[in-house]
This record gives C-alpha cells, structure tokens and sequence, in this order.
C-alpha cells in the first residue's frame, strides 16, 4: 500500500532529487576515471568513446544529461523554497523543474544523434 | 551543530555549482554535435587555465555536496551514526576529490 503522503506531487519532487543525486554520485568516478585515461592511457580513451558513439549510450548520455539538468533544476527549487518567502506554486516549479531538464536533455539528443 | 553546519555547506556548494552546471550542460550540449574524440576534448581544454580553474572548482564542490548527500541517505535508509558515518563520508568527499582532481589535471596540463 502507498502512504499517502507518497500521492503528495512534491513527494515525487523530493524523491527525484534525492535518487537523481544519488545516480550522479554513483556516476561521478566512473565519469572521472575515464576523464583521466587522457593522461594514462588515451588509446582507451578513443576507444571508450568510440563505443560512446553507440545508440544505446546516447540513449544512456540522455538519462544523465537529464538527471544532472533535473537535479539543478529541483535544487533551485528546493533552495528558493528553503531561503526565500513561502510561495504557493512549488507545485509549479517542481513541474517546470521536470520540463526544463527534458528540454535540456532533448536538445542533448537530438544533437548527439 | 555538525548537521547544521554540513546543511549549510551542502548549500554553499550547490550555490557555487549553479552557475558552472549550467556551462557543464551548455558545453555538452555545445560539444556533442559530431561525436567527441580524445583530440577534440584534448584541443578544448589542455593548457587552458580557465577550463582547469572551472572544472577544479566544480570538483572540489561535487565532492563535498556530493559527500554530504550521500551521507544524508547513508544516515536515513541504514541508521548509520557517529563515526562510521562520519568516516564514510569523508571516504567518499575524499574519493571524489582524487578521482575529480586527478581528471581535471588530465585533461588540462599542457
């Protein structure tokens, strides 16, 4: 059964931020191993983005162009409604949030493709 | 007051971080057009101190908002508390730091 304060439109806004945060942490070594393959080996490097060129991970590129813009958007958010006067429309915002970073990652895509 | 302060500091690097998300993406979306190559991130940034100063601090910043998010889940979702928390999240604050650090040098020394 769901909590009902899990039907709340800005429970969903917090839990995307919290495990959009949580993908980008995970993400980031691995983003910054294959950074760094510049220096040690840049070879695998070419190699590594070669494969990158692959529809399946520009599909995947997508997901985290989309998680990164999702989760700055959502912190905006969060931090205008933690700091700044009570407005009514978080709801609002929290939409726009989702909308913004599809817009973001849809011109990553098409761009890519 | 060790909470208070990390919310704190979780705000502070996320300010510090807006505006350089916003270059990150704007550069993606800018760079993708055509595939990237080792050559082509390579021309972009080595030898550029502005590129190494701006990717240096948006990883001294993920690193830390980063460590202290994931603290935050760690501590709500396994009840873990005192020193073992306190040492995961400096692991982490410090993995990311050398990972982050170390790719940034990679791709900006000239």
């Amino acid at each position: 059964m769901i909590r009902p304060h899990r039907n709340h439109p800005l429970w969903l806004a917090y839990i995307l931020h919290r495990l959009s945060g949580l993908a980008l942490a995970i993400f980031l070594p691995a983003h910054f191993y294959v950074l760094s393959l510049a220096l040690t080996a840049p070879k695998d490097l070419d190699g590594f983005l070669h494969w990158a060129d692959m529809p399946s991970v520009k599909a995947a590129e997508f997901g985290l162009v989309f998680l990164l813009a999702v989760h700055f958007f959502g912190g905006l958010r969060l931090m205008a409604f933690e700091l700044l006067a009570w407005t009514k429309d978080q709801k609002t915002w929290a939409a726009a949030s989702v909308a913004f970073a599809f817009m973001i990652a849809g011109g990553f895509l098409l761009r890519a493709i | 007051m060790l909470t208070l302060r990390l919310f704190m500091l979780q705000r502070l690097t996320a300010l510090i971080m807006a505006p350089l998300v916003l270059g990150h993406l704007a550069l993606m979306v800018y760079a993708i057009r055509g595939g990237l190559s080792t050559g082509a991130i390579l021309a972009r940034t080595q030898g550029s101190l502005p590129w190494a100063l701006f990717y240096g601090t948006f990883v001294v910043a993920v690193s830390i908002h980063a460590a202290i998010g994931v603290r935050v889940i760690i501590g709500e979702t396994l009840k873990t508390r005192g020193a073992v928390l306190n040492l995961l999240s400096l692991v982490f604050c410090g993995l990311l730091l050398f990972a982050g650090l170390r790719a940034v040098i990679s791709v900006t020394m000239p």
